[in-house]
């Protein structure tokens, strides 16, 4: 568990950065952040990069601020920040809610929100909250700048829209309305593991019915998403017990969970689906 | 100053061993270095099963910084790994050899060794090294019919038998006959520190030094001396700190053996750490069986007989252990109950995985699942409360000593004292039993899915038959107690401390406890099977009262008093009748025997004594868990609301200790029960090398747990009464959760797997459903 040999890079800016991806496009060049999931895949030899360039002294991509109606997350913003700094509004409610769900304290100190977007783990919970809210990226090169839905971005189990030459700058999260409101839910077998399954969930009231419903599901498939079969179900109708049940099987049915030897599809469909109800109750409370 | 003599055994004193601990100051395997050494990597098979064709390390060898490289015929003269006990003829051509040769027989096998000058080179290397294996078909259950081991040899390795009484004429005449089909998942020890070796050989004297010894250095140098055949004298075995033991630290693995041989040969230090995910993989794991136990009962519940028939998955070879766990299996299954007669038949079968040895409670964590689940289904057959069909089948005080015609560990069981039923009541007083039931019956009336359940338990300890030990006070009054035992993190140092201290009157702090030395003490038994308290503690008990003895006789001389009127507490010889009045240090009564001291007259030289203690057999400290469960029925999750473990210790020496031993025991049974699980593919590839897949509770899974410690029955095999602790709060944590989570589920006979994955319970609340004919 003795990483391979590589070359360490240590860019001061994003510029620098870019240009070095580029020049060392053919020789297996990594960008490394919080080092939490990557030193781990070093260490068990499944990642062998020739190169790593560390983003951790590039001071511009510290930032985290809200403007235009968008919360932007830069991508030397730790996990722990989000605690620390002083989010607004509900959109920064629910970070901090959804925060403590992420692995354990030492590694939260570590590991960087652009980081598990870039890895793309299909549990992680930061993707599923940047799929639920319809997260942009924004992507940077040596030949410039662009953004990425999220709903392009995430291709599959670590596989993202993001080319081998780009840094993953930032993420613009869109705030919420006042009074929108929103639940987590995860089960893990233990605390600090990655989820099973995970339900973020977040809708308002208008006059008593549901409007704006976001039904957001990770870990379940290859990529977190939301299930619009089971937003329509929500949207225009009054919470009750019955209907978030109905939710929930709008949820299992639309879901084509992964399987693996100690977890079936069944078993995460359906927890899919409770994860749903527990979270929409919880955000009807 | 006012001398008293306060009792220093049975009081919970901080450790002696924590100071360098709790600073930092540790040393562990890791933290030892050599000059010049070579770093060593092994190179292990891929693939489960497969014949070895070729391997090719010209291009690992080209690297620079690589020293060696062998391959089996590198050491073609050093023959497989013996087993601890000596020639077990059956199973000699099942040995592992120390690199493999013709087959590879499970993933994790070492095939290639690599000698580099550091470790990140010498694992690039071993990257290089090229295997050609032809993949063969692979057996990954012990339940499967056996396959061939090599041409001419089963995979089953051998069938272990014990028994009385005539099983099946109690079978004809029962009033009820109860089966069941149970099995045990593969989990393991995993301790914080990995295993670790550093090969050391000093040309000059020609001694041959083995560091990051646990366990048992010195059965270990007998072994490793038979095997590399070199005499004792010249091979000696050096334990530090140890984090961690369990059963499976400490035992003689391929990599003792290369990093002894390398450094004979490359006459360099060779230093092997394990990394985590070769621990996962290559350390011996345990625990799995499968069990096809019937009980004929009669119309009271009485256990006429049982028939215990059980696969034991051993893995791809036989390790130091050989037999022992199957052995254990078949011997104390029966537990702390009568039984009129009695057949255990072991299949005991190799299989493409992990080799198997014993882990904290072997044989017992296995056998108290089955045998609680076994009652609790007599229970619900009669329409017995599950107390009751345990009282009336417990054996009695009265009966003590209790022998039966089962052998544990090579040694009769005899059951030494107990009041099972006793303790079985202050349990359930504890837990309010009665009103608990009347409870959880109304909350399952508001459709939460709880229940409470229990399982009772014998535990064994104190394999003898005879330990030693040397203790020496030196002219500044420090003790220095020599034994050949072992500490793995258990408290060793302080318990034989305490009691050399409050032996010999001595300062407890000033006891120095030597242990996992071979070049200091020439006997040992080291740290297994909770014997170091038993075993230890008594021959150090003999030994400072032999040297108590010669303190009070040379005292009394320089004092002008009879040795009887004489008393020692904390480092300081006193008179009786005066403790106010003159006294003298132990230190300086050290110095009047030093051998040129005029003082010592004939006397032998030095405030020194050897004791030795044997024992006719092992003892039996005994208990009972309580747990108190709650499922959600959509996930399957189990939480523990309430957990009680209670325990007769015979006698504690330090209760802290034991409560600790209990916790942490605890915390690895719950693992078993709940969380932990080597698995493996249909090709035999093992799944579980990471602590990602491998989930051992961590302090957010583990409940708070209650202690009920007695001292009851102690021990009447040891003048100091003490049985062990070492195993006892792991050993009946998967019977006691079973056993409430099928309360929990109103229903018996759906736990038939450990451990309880959230899956595993889902599927028994689909299958209750479908048997209650309800909707899915
Ligand atoms: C024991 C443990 C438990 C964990 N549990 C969880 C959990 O429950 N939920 C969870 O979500 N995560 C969990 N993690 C992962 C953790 O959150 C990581 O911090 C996160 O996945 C990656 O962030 P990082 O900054 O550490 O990325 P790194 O490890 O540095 O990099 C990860 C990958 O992303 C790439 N990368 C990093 N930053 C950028 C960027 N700005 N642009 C482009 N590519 C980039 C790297 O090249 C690499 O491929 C756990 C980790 C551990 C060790």
């Amino acid at each position: 568990m003795k990483p391979a040999p590589f070359t360490l890079h240590r860019p001061a800016t994003l510029a620098q950065a870019t240009a070095l991806l580029h020049d060392l496009a053919d020789e297996d060049a990594r960008l490394i952040a919080g080092g939490q999931s990557l030193a781990p895949m070093m260490a068990f030899r499944l990642a062998r990069p020739g190169h790593l360039i560390d983003l951790n002294g590039v001071g511009e991509l510290a930032h985290l601020c809200e403007s235009g109606g968008m919360i932007e997350i830069g991508a030397l913003i730790r996990h722990v920040d989000i605690a620390r700094r002083a989010i607004p509004g509900v959109t920064g409610a629910l970070l901090r809610a959804v925060l403590p769900h992420i692995a354990h304290h030492p590694i939260r100190t570590r590991g960087t929100f652009c980081g598990s977007l870039a890895h793309a783990d299909p549990a992680s919970e930061w993707c599923l909250t940047a799929a639920t809210l319809d997260a942009t990226l924004v992507a940077h090169s040596a030949s410039g700048r662009r953004e990425i839905a999220a709903r392009d971005y995430f291709e599959g189990a670590m596989a993202t829209a993001l080319r081998a030459d780009e840094v993953l700058s930032s993420v613009r999260l869109p705030q919420l309305p006042e009074g929108a409101r929103f639940a987590f839910h995860e089960f893990s077998r233990r605390s600090g593991d990655f989820a099973i399954a995970a339900a973020l969930v977040i809708f308002e009231l208008r006059d008593g019915l549901i409007a704006q419903a976001r039904i957001g599901i990770g870990g379940a498939e290859d990529r977190p998403r939301r299930i619009s079969e089971a937003e329509a179900v929500l949207n225009g109708r009054k919470p009750s017990p019955e209907l978030f049940v109905e939710a929930g099987a709008a949820v299992a049915a639309a879901l084509c969970p992964m399987e693996d030897i100690s977890t079936s599809a069944a078993y995460r469909r359906e927890l899919a689906a409770t994860l749903t109800e527990r979270a929409l109750e919880e955000a009807a409370r | 100053m006012t001398e008293t003599r306060q009792p220093i055994i049975g009081q919970s004193l901080t450790r002696l061993e924590d100071p360098p601990l709790v600073r930092g100051k540790g040393r562990f395997v890791a933290d030892v270095s050599f000059p010049h050494q070579l770093h060593m990597r092994v190179v292990r098979s891929p693939l489960a099963h497969g014949r070895l064709l070729g391997i090719r390390i010209k291009a690992a060898l080209a690297l620079k910084g690589v020293h060696a490289i062998w391959t089996a015929q590198d050491i073609a003269d050093i023959g497989p790994i013996d087993f601890r006990e000596g020639k077990i003829e059956k199973l000699e051509p099942y040995r592992q050899p120390v690199l493999a040769q013709d087959y590879v027989r499970y993933v994790g096998e070492p095939v290639a060794v690599v000698f580099a000058e550091d470790a990140y080179v010498a694992e690039d290397a071993a990257d290089l090294v090229e295997l050609d294996i032809e993949e063969l078909p692979v057996i990954v259950e012990a339940d499967a019919p056996p396959g061939v081991f090599a041409p001419g040899l089963s995979t089953e390795a051998a069938i272990v038998t014990q028994g009385f009484g005539d099983v099946e004429g109690a079978f004809a005449s029962a009033h009820a006959i109860i089966s069941l089909d149970l099995q045990m998942g593969r989990h393991s020890g995993v301790p914080l520190e990995t295993r670790g070796a550093i090969g050391l050989y000093d040309s000059a004297r020609d001694v041959l030094e083995l560091h990051g010894a646990a366990k048992v250095p010195h059965k270990n140098r007998e072994s490793l001396a038979r095997m590399l055949g070199r005499t004792t004298t010249t091979l000696h075995l050096f334990e530090y700190h140890v984090g961690g033991g369990f059963g499976i630290r400490g035992e003689i693995y391929p990599e003792d053996i290369l990093v002894l041989v390398a450094a004979l040969r490359l006459e360099r230090p060779v230093k092997w750490i394990e990394d985590r995910r070769e621990h996962l993989m290559c350390a011996n794991q345990s625990r799995q069986q499968r069990h096809l136990i019937s009980a004929a009962v009669d119309a009271q519940g009485r256990l006429l007989a049982i028939r215990n028939e059980f696969y034991h998955d051993q893995g791809a070879y036989p390790r130091t252990h050989a037999l022992r766990i199957a052995e254990t299996t078949c011997g104390i299954l029966p537990g702390p109950y009568h039984l009129g007669a009695y057949s255990a038949t072991g299949y005991y079968r190799l299989t493409n995985k992990t080799p198997c040895a014993t882990y904290r409670a072997p044989g017992r964590y296995e056998t108290n699942f089955v045998r609680e689940r076994l009652l609790d289904a007599i229970a619900e057959r009669l329409g017995m409360s599950r107390v009751d069909v345990r009282r009336i089948n417990l054996i009695k005080k009265e009966e003590m000593p209790y022998a039966r015609p089962l052998s544990v560990l090579e040694d009769d069981v005899s059951y030494d004292s107990g009041d099972y039923e006793g303790l079985l009541d202050q349990s359930l007083k504890a837990m309010d039993w009665d009103a608990l039931q009347e409870s959880l019956k109304a909350r399952r009336a508001k459709g939460e899915i709880v229940g409470a359940g229990f399982a009772l338990f014998i535990e064994k300890s104190g394999l003898g038959p005879t330990d030693g030990a040397h203790v020496n006070v030196d002219t500044d009054g420090v003790v220095e107690v020599l034994t050949g035992g072992a500490s793995v993190g258990q408290g060793f140092e302080t318990v034989v401390g305490q009691v050399c201290a409050d032996i010999l009157g001595a300062d407890y702090r000033k006891v120095r406890v030597v242990h996992g030395r071979t070049e200091r003490i020439e006997f040992g038994i080291g740290a297994h099977a909770s014997r170091a308290t038993v075993m230890t503690a008594n021959a150090v008990a003999v030994a400072a009262a032999k040297v108590r003895a010669k303190a009070l006789d040379m005292a009394a001389e320089l004092m002008q008093a009879q040795p009887g009127d004489l008393d020692i507490a904390n480092g300081l010889v006193f008179r009786r009748d005066a403790p106010h009045g003159p006294s003298m240090k132990l230190g300086a009564v050290a110095s009047a025997l030093r051998p040129m001291a005029k003082t010592r007259g004939a006397r032998e030289p030095g405030l020194s004594a050897d004791g030795w203690f044997e024992s006719e057999h092992q003892v039996y400290p005994y208990g009972n868990q309580f747990a108190v469960v709650k499922i959600d029925p959509a996930t399957g999750a189990i939480a523990i609301e309430r957990y009680l473990i209670a325990y007769d210790i015979g006698k504690a020496i330090n209760p802290m200790l034991v409560r600790g031993q209990i916790l942490g025991g605890f915390a690895q049974g719950l693992g078993g029960a709940i969380y932990e699980e080597f698995l493996y593919d249909e090709r035999g590839e093992p799944l579980s090398v990471s602590f990602a897949d491998y989930l051992m509770p961590t302090l957010s899974e583990t409940p708070d747990v209650e202690v009920l410690l007695t001292e009851d029955a102690p021990s009447p095999r040891n003048p100091l009464g003490i049985k062990g602790a070492g195993e006892s709060g792991i050993a009946p944590v998967g019977a006691a959760i079973a056993s409430a989570v099928e309360d929990a589920l109103q229903c018996t006979g759906l736990v038939r797997q450990l451990p309880l994955t959230p899956q595993r319970v889902k599927a028994m609340l689909k299958e209750l459903q479908s048997r209650r004919g309800l909707p899915a």
